[in-house]
Formats: structure tokens, sequence, C-alpha cells
């Protein structure tokens, strides 16, 4: 097939799902699915084939950034990661600073592994802790202790060049008080980045029911802004302020993956379940794979890939789509983002009622150059969004 | 033609529930005037509602063919009649085809309140009142006391009341037998001009409009051409006939008979019930006395909840009143819920009857405002006004007082609930007429303002007697009050579709509530919402919908932009139903949420 995408050497990011984890955590709704004995030399078969195919299909373009996400990527065979990280250095290419994050979670057992990761190429890792608290551990049913967690991030410090947590706060019955001296240890555990985000209640997950039956309860919602208001100036004074809703970075040492969603960057989704956006023909794609593991691979052997659907994006959807991811970011979205596309100016997509009325009530800030939400209008983006697109 | 002599018109008034329907089954069933397997449970309820709550809304009426013991046939005329308050209107003109009244009481129940507002008719209308207790097989029936009862609180002779069973059939031969021979039988000439009474007219999808008829002089026949005297109109007779319960051609109807015809009359809005039926080139000297038409006292706004079904709205409603003359509706509209109309009622049951058949019969889904009762504005100019509908309340300082209909309400209640039943009524602004009791239950007579009563009186009678209270009311008169609007806004703005005229003592509660309500049913927004109640330019209550703290997704990556946009997709179809109140945009559904759960 041939290639028509519309920028020629234009880096992209590569997301790379492994849906596979060794069990269901109980908040979460990701694509994620607890298997035994996963041949790994099958799958990665697989990812190569859709790697060698997405390449086709996308044209020359080389990988800024790969993002192994999950599910559980570091339950992967380090030859696993190695393979696919060739196959995308063989068929699309990266650049000179590529970034390659891998998930992991901060069991001893996948600790283990970090040394064969970093050695195929993995130069980042991002590590699922979720909290530093034994009982918390519990409770959100993770595997590992906080002291393997510790041990885990202290190793990822040694081994590889760039590392960042994930936290989860505002869990039941967390104070303000409580959190801050978690966050705290946080902070002195963390190198340059952290993610740390509110516990919220996913339909299907095993803390939705409980919640429904008030088994669970989450605190109330002004607990939830003090903690959140909290994050933000604990985070700020330790020289790593927010730079997205929930994550946080020395500056320049924000994640570059995440920041192409955010931007609106193209970005190619690999593996079961993955999303991608990517233009062609001046217009932006959408693209979704096989969610299910075992359709997506048997689609792989048939056709070469697991894209279940493309669609071209209607040039207002994609200016939403811009604005929506944009406003998470502190930077705010850029006028010049909607230049060029069918929508000729921002002011001629937003509600101009609601956004004189919001740029009034302090919830965002409009400049020659960018729409950027306030703090105030980023604790309630939701609702931002809502009055300016919806 | 029957021989007037072998003819008798009778009417069956109960109490709900004390087994009027049931009887009329046993009747005809006793008649053959249905196969068995025609007869379903409670054959004269025809529509679905009716037979659900076991409620007459239409008067029916059934022709019986019957050989008494004297070996002679008679024709036995059945119109059943509606038990309920709201329907008075109709039972009133049903008697009035009749000579006699079949009065049953429930044998274990006794005397409730609308067996007394019924008998009351019955007697007004100089009736030959059979009293017959029923469910005689019932354990607990007690019949010597209910005979007492009967000539305690009524006042007739009940010492011949036949005890009967509607269910097993027990005694249903001496109630038809107790019809020929205590009813007297009509009167009136055969060959006198034509004299008929408009009972009842419908519409039917084949015949077209049905005129229910009784006779009183002269005859009917197909071909003949009539005149609705206080219509003014003439119609040519294309069919007449009897109901066995099923239309049954006959070749002429007389004297003392009760029967339809049709005459191609478009529209039952042309038939006025109580009107006289003449011939047009015979007629007759003097009309029939007629009644009072029937007028609607409580008055509510429907709004469809999907403006597109407004058209669907118009036509059912028109639909609706193809069979049911005694409902009214007009177009409104609303800011806050858009297109509808204001549409008056007999009463409560009949306000909810329509608005079930509404949804139901034409699947519509609606919303009502809070029903309310016609004022009387009466202006500093001298001017008086009928106001039913908060919305057009005059400004104040042009009004120099306001009168509010009272009714004349009759409750029986056993006495360990009479306190409740008490405070209720005074809560409510009652004043007690009269006490008395019914063997161990209390009869109170009260006073109340229709307008107290309109807001979930029933149910809360019902709640705090356990269901042990009985109501019948009529209307009594208008009295002068300190009535005032009540407004409801929105960050400073009324909310029409919530005012309303309320008594100035009960505004500050019922103004706390309605804004409490809302406080919980308005989603929060960027800003703060200020709910208030007001009397004119007075706040009398306040609540702040507090502005939302936090909402914001925790993770938006690659995978999710999809998702949140479907979101956002969906709050922009929920937008199309906002309305904009100062800053912020209120979905229409709050104010719905408020008007379903009432006050
Ligand atoms: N036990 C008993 N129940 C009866 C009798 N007559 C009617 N019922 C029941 O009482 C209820 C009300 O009867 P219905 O004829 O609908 O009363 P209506 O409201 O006066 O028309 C129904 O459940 C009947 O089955 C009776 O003679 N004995
Ligand atoms: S390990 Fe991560 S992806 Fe797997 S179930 Fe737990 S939270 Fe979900
Ligand atoms: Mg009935």
């Amino acid at each position: 097939m041939p290639a028509s995408a519309d920028r020629p050497g234009a880096p992209l990011a590569i997301y790379v799902h492994w849906p596979f984890c060794r069990v269901k955590c109980p908040y979460c709704d990701f694509n994620s699915h607890v298997r035994d004995g996963v041949d790994q030399a099958d799958w990665r078969a697989a990812y190569r084939a859709e790697i060698a195919w997405w390449a086709e299909r996308v044209g020359n373009r080389p990988a800024a950034s790969i993002f192994f996400g999950g599910g559980t990527p570091s339950l992967m065979d380090e030859a696993t990661v190695a393979a696919v990280l060739a196959a995308i250095e063989t068929h699309f290419g990266v650049t000179e600073d590529v970034e390659i994050t891998l998930e992991a979670n901060p069991t001893s057992v996948e600790a283990a592994r970090f040394a064969g990761y970093r050695a195929a190429g993995v130069n980042r890792v991002s590590i699922g802790v979720q909290a530093l608290e034994d009982d918390a551990l519990a409770a959100l049913g993770r595997e590992h202790s906080a002291a393997e967690a510790r041990a885990a991030v202290e190793l990822a410090g040694r081994i590889f060049p760039r590392h960042s947590l994930d936290l989860i706060y505002a869990r039941p019955g967390q104070s303000v008080a409580a959190w801050r001296a978690e966050l705290d240890q946080a902070l002195a555990l963390a190198g340059e980045h952290l993610s740390l985000y509110q516990l919220t209640i996913e339909a299907g997950t095993a803390f939705h029911t409980a919640h429904r039956l008030g088994r669970l309860h989450l605190p109330e919602e002004d607990v939830q802004e003090a903690l959140l208001e909290t994050t933000w100036q604990v985070t700020a004074e330790a020289g790593l302020p927010a730079y997205e809703i929930s994550n946080h970075a020395r500056p320049g040492a924000e994640s570059r993956h995440n920041l192409a969603y955010w931007r609106g960057g193209d970005y190619v989704g690999i593996g079961p379940g993955a999303h991608g956006r990517l233009t062609f023909d001046g217009r932006r794609h959408a693209t979704v794979a096989h969610r299910l593991p075992e359709r997506w691979r048997q689609a792989v052997l048939d056709a070469g890939h697991g894209r279940e659907s493309e669609d071209a994006l209607a040039p207002h959807i994609a200016a939403e789509e811009a604005l929506m991811m944009g406003l998470r970011l502190v930077e705010g979205v850029a006028r010049a983002r909607f230049d060029g596309t069918a929508v000729a100016r921002l002011e001629e997509m937003v509600n101009s009622d609601a956004l004189d009325r919001l740029v009034e009530g302090g919830f965002v800030d409009v400049t020659a150059d960018r729409l950027r939400a306030t703090p105030q209008g980023r604790r309630v983006l939701n609702a931002v969004l809502a009055e300016l697109i919806a | 033609m029957a021989d007037p002599a072998h003819i008798r018109n009778f009417a069956i008034i109960a109490h709900i529930d004390h087994g009027k329907s049931t009887l009329a089954d046993r009747l005809i069933e006793h008649c053959g005037g249905l196969e068995k397997r025609e007869m379903t449970e409670q054959v004269l309820d025809s529509m679905e509602l009716e037979r659900e709550r076991g409620i007459t809304i239409k008067a029916q009426t059934v022709r019986l063919d019957y050989r008494a013991a004297d070996g002679q046939d008679y024709v036995l005329n059945l119109i059943d009649t509606p038990g309920h308050v709201d329907f008075a209107y109709e039972v009133n003109r049903s008697l009035a085809a009749c000579e006699g009244a079949l009065l049953v009481v429930d044998a274990s129940q006794g005397v409730e309140a609308q067996t007394l507002a019924n008998v009351y008719q019955a007697i007004d209308n100089d009736l030959e009142i059979v009293p017959v207790l029923n469910k005689i097989d019932l354990a607990s029936a007690e019949p010597d006391r209910v005979i007492a009862q009967i000539e305690d609180v009524i006042g007739i002779d009940a010492q011949d009341a036949l005890p009967i069973s509607a269910k097993t059939g027990m005694g249903i031969d001496g109630v038809l037998e107790a019809l020929v021979q205590r009813l007297p039988a009509p009167q009136g000439a055969a060959d006198a001009p034509l004299k008929a009474l408009l009972v009842d007219s419908w519409y039917d999808p084949y015949l077209g409009v049905v005129v229910l008829v009784r006779v009183v002089e002269g005859r009917v026949a197909k071909g003949m051409r009539i005149k609705l005297m206080a219509a003014d109109t003439t119609h040519l007779v294309d069919e007449v006939g009897i109901f066995r319960p099923k239309h049954t051609k006959v070749a002429a109807l007389g004297p003392g008979e009760i029967g339809y015809l049709t005459a191609s009359i478009k529209d039952v809005g042309e038939t006025q019930v109580g009107d006289t039926v003449t011939e047009e080139k015979r007629p007759t000297a003097a009309a029939l006395e007629g009644f009072k038409p029937s007028v609607s006292v409580v008055f509510c706004g429907i709004f469809p909840i999907d403006a597109a079904d407004f058209d669907d709205l118009r036509n059912s409603l028109a639909k609706l009143r193809l069979n049911d003359a005694s409902f009214q509706f007009e177009m409104e509209s609303s800011a806050a819920l858009g297109f509808g109309f204001r549409c008056g009622f007999l009463g409560l049951l009949h306000m909810e009857i329509v608005q079930q058949r509404l949804e139901r019969e034409f699947g519509l889904e609606l919303i009502t405002t809070a029903p309310s009762v016609i004022y009387r504005m009466h202006m500093t100019d001298g001017e008086m006004m009928e106001i039913h509908n908060p919305a057009d309340m005059p400004d104040p300082v042009k009004i120099a007082d306001i009168e509010e209909p009272w009714i004349r309400a009759t409750i029986l209640v056993p006495d360990e609930y009479l306190g409740q039943v008490l405070k209720l009524c005074e809560e409510r602004r009652g004043v007690q007429i009269n006490l008395t009791y019914v063997g161990n239950r209390a009869m109170v007579d009260y006073s109340l303002p229709l307008n107290e009563v309109v807001f979930d009186f029933y149910d809360r009678l019902k709640s705090v007697s356990r269901g042990y209270a009985s109501f019948d009311y009529h209307l009594d008169d208008y009295r002068k009050d300190d009535l005032v609007k009540m407004s409801i806004l929105v960050n400073g703005e009324e909310v029409d579709a919530l005012s309303t005229i309320v008594h100035r003592s009960r505004a500050e509660k019922r103004g706390r509530a309605m804004c409490e309500q809302l406080k919980d049913l308005v989603p929060r927004q960027l800003f703060a919402i200020a709910i208030q109640a007001a009397l004119g330019g007075r706040v009398i209550a306040r609540e702040t919908v507090r502005a939302l703290r936090k909402d914001v997704l925790a993770k938006c990556y690659g995978g999710d932009a999809s998702r949140k946009r479907k979101l956002l997709e969906k709050q922009k179809a929920g937008k199309k139903r906002m309305r904009t109140y100062g800053k912020v945009e209120i979905p229409q559904e709050a104010f719905i949420a408020a008007l379903r759960t009432g006050d």
C-alpha cells in the first residue's frame, strides 16, 4: 500500500500496548487482561508484523518517542522489548534523542528485568508505585509492598537515565495531612517526574461495585479540591510543578511522549486496543485496534494489522480535540494549532459568550497566541470545556 | 319498542370498590346479555385505565331482558355511573335518565363518603333507592350494623336491604325482582312529540359520534330529522339502537327507553349533554330542564418533554377530547418548558387520568405543572378577572382583593385516625363544620380551600389514615383571603413554570421546600446559582447551588481522547434543552424533576 502521509520526515510518537497483567487491580478500567502462559515468541511476532504494517501505512516518519504501556509492560521478556524496539528502528527509524519509556510495576521480579530493558534501549521508566503505605497498597489490590517499591525506584534511578513515579491519591479516608506526608516521601524518591492521579471510580471495576454498594467512599469534593491544591503547591515548591493536570516535572523533564498527545502530535498505536491519531491527506484520522488480545493477534495474523477502524475526523472535531487535550497543559493551547484547519480562528470554534464569561470568571486566559486554563479553570476543566464547546 | 310498563331504568351507586362493577357483571350474566366466553370481569369498564384502576369514567349502559317471577318479560336498563367525586356531574346526568337506583354498600365497610355524595344526588333526582348490602360472603360482613348506619346517616328505610354477594352470585335474583317490583315504570306517551334527554355522547371510530338518549315522550327512529334544542341544530338520524352491551340496531326507541342514535354528527362538541332531542317538524312544547354544564375546577400546564412532540400532543389532546368533552385545553408557552397546553379538568383524578391516557394511549412523555384552581381577582378599577395560571396574575398593586374557591368536604374515618385527619385539615386552612359518629367511625364536615386540596391532599389523607379515610367534596363558594403569587427565581430570573398562587401563611414553608429541592436538582456548575422564592419583590427563601470545586479527569492520554469527546457530544445534545438564567444554563430536566416530585 502506498504511503500517503502528509508529513514525510516529521517525527511521531509510537505507543505500544502490552495488555497482560498478573492480576486485575480493583480500580483499573484499562485494557488489561489476566492470561496464563502468554507465549512471548508468538506475541513478539505479532507486534513486529503490526509495526511493519503501520510503518508502511504512515510512510517515512521516525519515532521521537516510544511508550510501552499496558497492562503491565514489565511482564514483557527483555527479548520482546528488544524485538519491538528493533522493529521500530528498522521500519520507522528513530530520532537521535528518542525517548523510550516503559511502564513498570515495582515488584522485585519485575525490577530484576530493569537492566535487560535498559540494554534493549529503554531510557525512561514510569513506575506504578501507587502508594507508599502498605495498607493503602493492599486496599488498592497491589502486589508489592512499600519497601519493594522504594527498592525498585532506587534501582531504576541507578539503571535508567530518567524515571517517573505514579501515585494514586484522594484515596478513601485520606486526609490532606496524610497525603502531604506521603507526597514529601514521593518527592524525595522521585527523580524528575511524578504522575499523581486522584482515584476515580470507573464503570466495570471492582471499586465501582463497592462504591455503589456504599462500601467505598471517596473523599468529599471539598477534600478532593484541597488535595489537588496541596499537590500543585507542594510539587511546585519542590521544583516539579504541574505541567499537566496530573503530571509534574522538573522543567525540561516532561514526558515528551505524553506531551505529543496533549499538543496534538501524531501518534501510532501498536497492540491490542491501542488508539492512534495520524494526519493523512490534510485530515486528522483516529485509529483504534481490536481490544481483545487474542482477536487483535488473529487480525494481525490474517491481515498484518489489528486495526479495527480508522476514521477521518471532521475539522471541527479535530479542533475540539485539540482544545480538550491542550487545555490540560499549563501552557495551554497555541492558536497556531488551529491555523490551516477549517477552523480559521480559535474564537470561531468556541462559544464566544462562554469564553467571555470564563475569562471574566478567571477560568481561562486568552493571549495573542494562546488560550490557557488558569489553575482555577484546570480544577474544573470538564465544566470549562463543556461551556466552551458543548 | 318496549312497553313502558315493562321497562325499569336504574343506576348503581356505590363508594369505590364496594362492588358496583361486579354486580353489573352478575346482572348482565344472569340476563344472558353476553355469552359466558365474552364475559370479562367488569365488562362495562371498557377503557384499559378504568379496568386497571377500577373506576368508571364514562357513563356506560346496558339493556337486560329479564323474565320476572310473575312470568312477564321486562326490559331493565342499567346505567353504570362513575363513583368518584370528580365525575359527580356524570353521575348526576346518568341518574337523570333513571327512575331508581341500587345503592350498593359493602357490608363489611359500611357507608363511606362517596356513598353519601352519590345517594344525595339520587335523592335530589327523586329516584327510588334500593339498598343492597354486598360482600355478604365475607366473614367480616356486618349487615345489621350497616343497615343501621344507612338509616342513621342517610335517613332512608333500609329494613328491606338486599343481602348479596356480587362475587358468588348469591342474591342476584332478589336484586332483579326488587328492580321490577320496587322501581316505578317510566311514564310518557308514545304518540306525543319526541322529547329525549341527551345523556352522553362519544366518538366511535366506526359509527362516528354516538349519542346516548333517554326517551321521555314520543319515539325516535331512523330517517327522522331531529333537532337538538339548546344547540339549535338539526340532524338526520342514521341509526338507532340499544346496548346489550354491544351495539344492537332497533327500529325505534319509545318512551322510557334508553339507547343510542347516530346522525352524521361530526364532532362531540356539537352535542351538549343535558340537551333535549326533539323532532324538527313536530317539536315538543317544553325542553327538559337540562344540567349546568360541567366546569373545569383544576388547571395545569401540560408540556411535551421533547419539544418535537408538540404536534403529537396537540393531536392527541384533540382526539381525547372527542370522547371527553369535559376537559379543555388551549396553547400556552413557558420560558422554562417551551410550548405546551393549559388544560382544565373536573378534578384531580380527572387530571391524572387524562395525563395517563396521553402517555399510555398516545405514547407521549409529558411534564405537568402544579395544579391550580380558578382565582377571582377583583381589580382596583372594579373589574373582575378569573385567573388559573399564576403566569397571568396581574400586577398586585392593581388587585384590590383575591377570592379563591372553597369546598365542602365530608370525611369518614375510624376514630383512631381522627386526630391526624383533623390536624391535616387544620394545616390546610380548613374550618370544621360538623363532627358526628357513624358507629365507631367519625364523620367530619370541613370547609377547605380547594387550592389546599389540589396539592397532595388525597395522598396525605391516605397516609395519615393508613388508607381508612374516605373523602368526598363539592364546590361551595368563593372567599376572599390573603393570597399571593410565589415566584421561584434562578439567578434573579423567574422560572414561570414553577410559580404558584398560595396563601400568605403557607408561602414561606412551601417556598423553602421548593428551594431546597431545586438545590439538589440543579446540577452544580462553574458559577454559584442563587435559587430564591419570592413574593413580589420580597425574597422569603433562598438556597445556593455552590459552584463546582473540582471536576476534571485525572487521566487523559492518547486512548482517552475519543471517549472524552463522546462525553462532550452528549453534553452538547443536552444543551439543546437548557435555558439560560443569568450566567448559567439550567437543564430543563431540573425543572421537570422539581415538578415531578411536587411539594
Ligand atoms: N368478597 C367479595 N368481594 C367482592 C364482592 N363484590 C365485589 N368484590 C370485590 O371488590 C373489589 C371491587 O369491586 P368492583 O366491582 O370493582 O367495585 P366498584 O369500584 O364499586 O366498581 C373487587 O376486587 C371485587 O372482586 C363480593 O360480593 N364479595
Ligand atoms: S497493573 Fe495496571 S493495567 Fe494492570 S490491572 Fe493493575 S492498574 Fe490495571
Ligand atoms: Mg368499578
